[in-house]
């Protein structure tokens, strides 16, 4: 309870006086948020879960360092952000190795960005996990700074100035960043926000 | 204001943090232009639709494996403080070092010989085998030293003790 009444710069500056109680009050708290960002950010729980434990033990080495000179989330996203995006970087370098070797068909090549076409579901259950999943699908398609601005809008609540500071951009760029974001979801998803969508005319319209 | 202002504040007017003024203006500019306002409209829908997919929670044993990766941490001794520049440190030392063993070696080689010389001389001079006259004259290595014990006053002590024995 002591714990709730301090702030995260509070807390963070006990875990620098060697309270690692106080690490553990910081990791219960930002542990969910910090794993649902990154996977998110990298669509595989098992990699998002590695990133956030990395995260962290970076947070817990960095202690000693730490200077109370921004909020701590934009702080603990910042670093949550470069991984993220590093890895997205590495893994898209992988599979573009793999791509290499494999063959490309035409519709590949003409748009490697699109949604994958799926199997339509008539199951109420199962179009509602569809309709979820191309959500999810919309979402990763973005580009991923825009996908990140997104994430930390939308989800962490942040607000611009936050969001610039762990994108290292102006708080214009951001605004700009953020119009094209949802102007590109708006487009994406499109069956499920036009005045005429419904869920199922949705799950219809979808590319197949 | 114009569709090209409009869609560079929309995210802000939606979220509402502008101000009043601005504010009144975006309004005026929806209201009169449908195209912003589907936007605007569509923008507020994907938020909704955004809300629907679900929160994941972090499997179990998350906090005990990143516990257990802290502990795995090494603990800083106090003179870890030094760690970091411990190659400075290395260098200051051997510096230091290099510094004593210059200073400390003789200016002038040359005066260091000359005065080993010297004193290997009075060592030959100190020998007990000097005062023995007939040894001395017998080895053909010490005889240069003769004329030079010759010289010197205090060595003529030797023949009386030779003639006494």
């Amino acid at each position: 309870m002591q714990a709730m009444a301090r702030s995260d710069v509070q807390l963070m500056l006990d875990v620098k006086a060697g309270d690692d109680s106080s690490f553990d009050f910081l990791l219960t708290k930002y542990r969910s948020p910090l794993v649902n960002f990154l996977y998110r950010m990298v669509r595989d729980r098992a990699t998002a879960e590695d990133l956030a434990q990395d995260v962290f033990l970076r947070v817990y080495r960095a202690r000693k360092e730490y200077i109370p000179s921004a909020k701590f989330t934009t702080w603990l996203f910042r670093i949550a952000t470069n991984a993220a995006l590093n890895s997205v970087r590495d893994n898209r370098h992988q599979r573009m190795e793999v791509s290499l070797d494999t063959p490309v068909s035409e519709e590949q090549e003409a748009s490697p960005r699109e949604l994958p076409a799926r199997e339509m579901r008539i199951d109420e259950h199962l179009l509602e996990r569809d309709r979820v999943e191309f959500i999810q699908r919309a979402i990763a398609s973005l580009p991923d700074k825009q996908r990140a601005a997104v994430l930390l809008h939308k989800y962490e609540e942040m607000d611009y100035a936050e969001i610039a500071k762990i994108l290292d951009c102006t708080e214009a760029a951001l605004k700009s960043l953020l119009f094209r974001a949802y102007e590109n979801l708006r487009v994406q998803l499109a069956p499920l926000v036009s005045p005429s969508a419904s869920p199922q005319r949705a799950a219809e319209r979808r590319p197949s | 204001m114009n569709c090209e202002k409009v869609s560079q504040e929309l995210v802000a007017y939606l979220d509402g943090r502008m101000d009043s003024a601005e504010r009144r203006e975006t309004e005026e500019h929806i209201a009169s232009c449908a195209a912003c306002r589907e936007r605007a409209e569509q923008f507020r829908r994907v938020w909704t639709v955004m809300d629907e997919v679900p929160v994941i929670e972090p499997s179990f044993g998350f906090d005990a494996r990143v516990r257990q990766r802290v502990a795995a941490e090494p603990t800083r001794a106090w003179w870890a403080w030094f760690a970091p520049q411990a190659r400075l440190a290395f260098s200051a030392v051997l510096l230091i070092a290099l510094t004593v063993w210059v200073a400390k070696r003789p200016s002038n080689p040359a005066g260091g010989t000359a005065a080993s010389t010297e004193q290997d001389f009075n060592a030959i001079q100190q020998l007990g085998v000097l005062e023995n006259y007939d040894v001395v004259t017998k080895m053909d290595a010490l005889s240069e030293l003769i004329p030079s014990a010759d010289q010197k006053p205090q060595t003529p002590e030797a023949e009386p003790r030779e003639s006494n024995d």
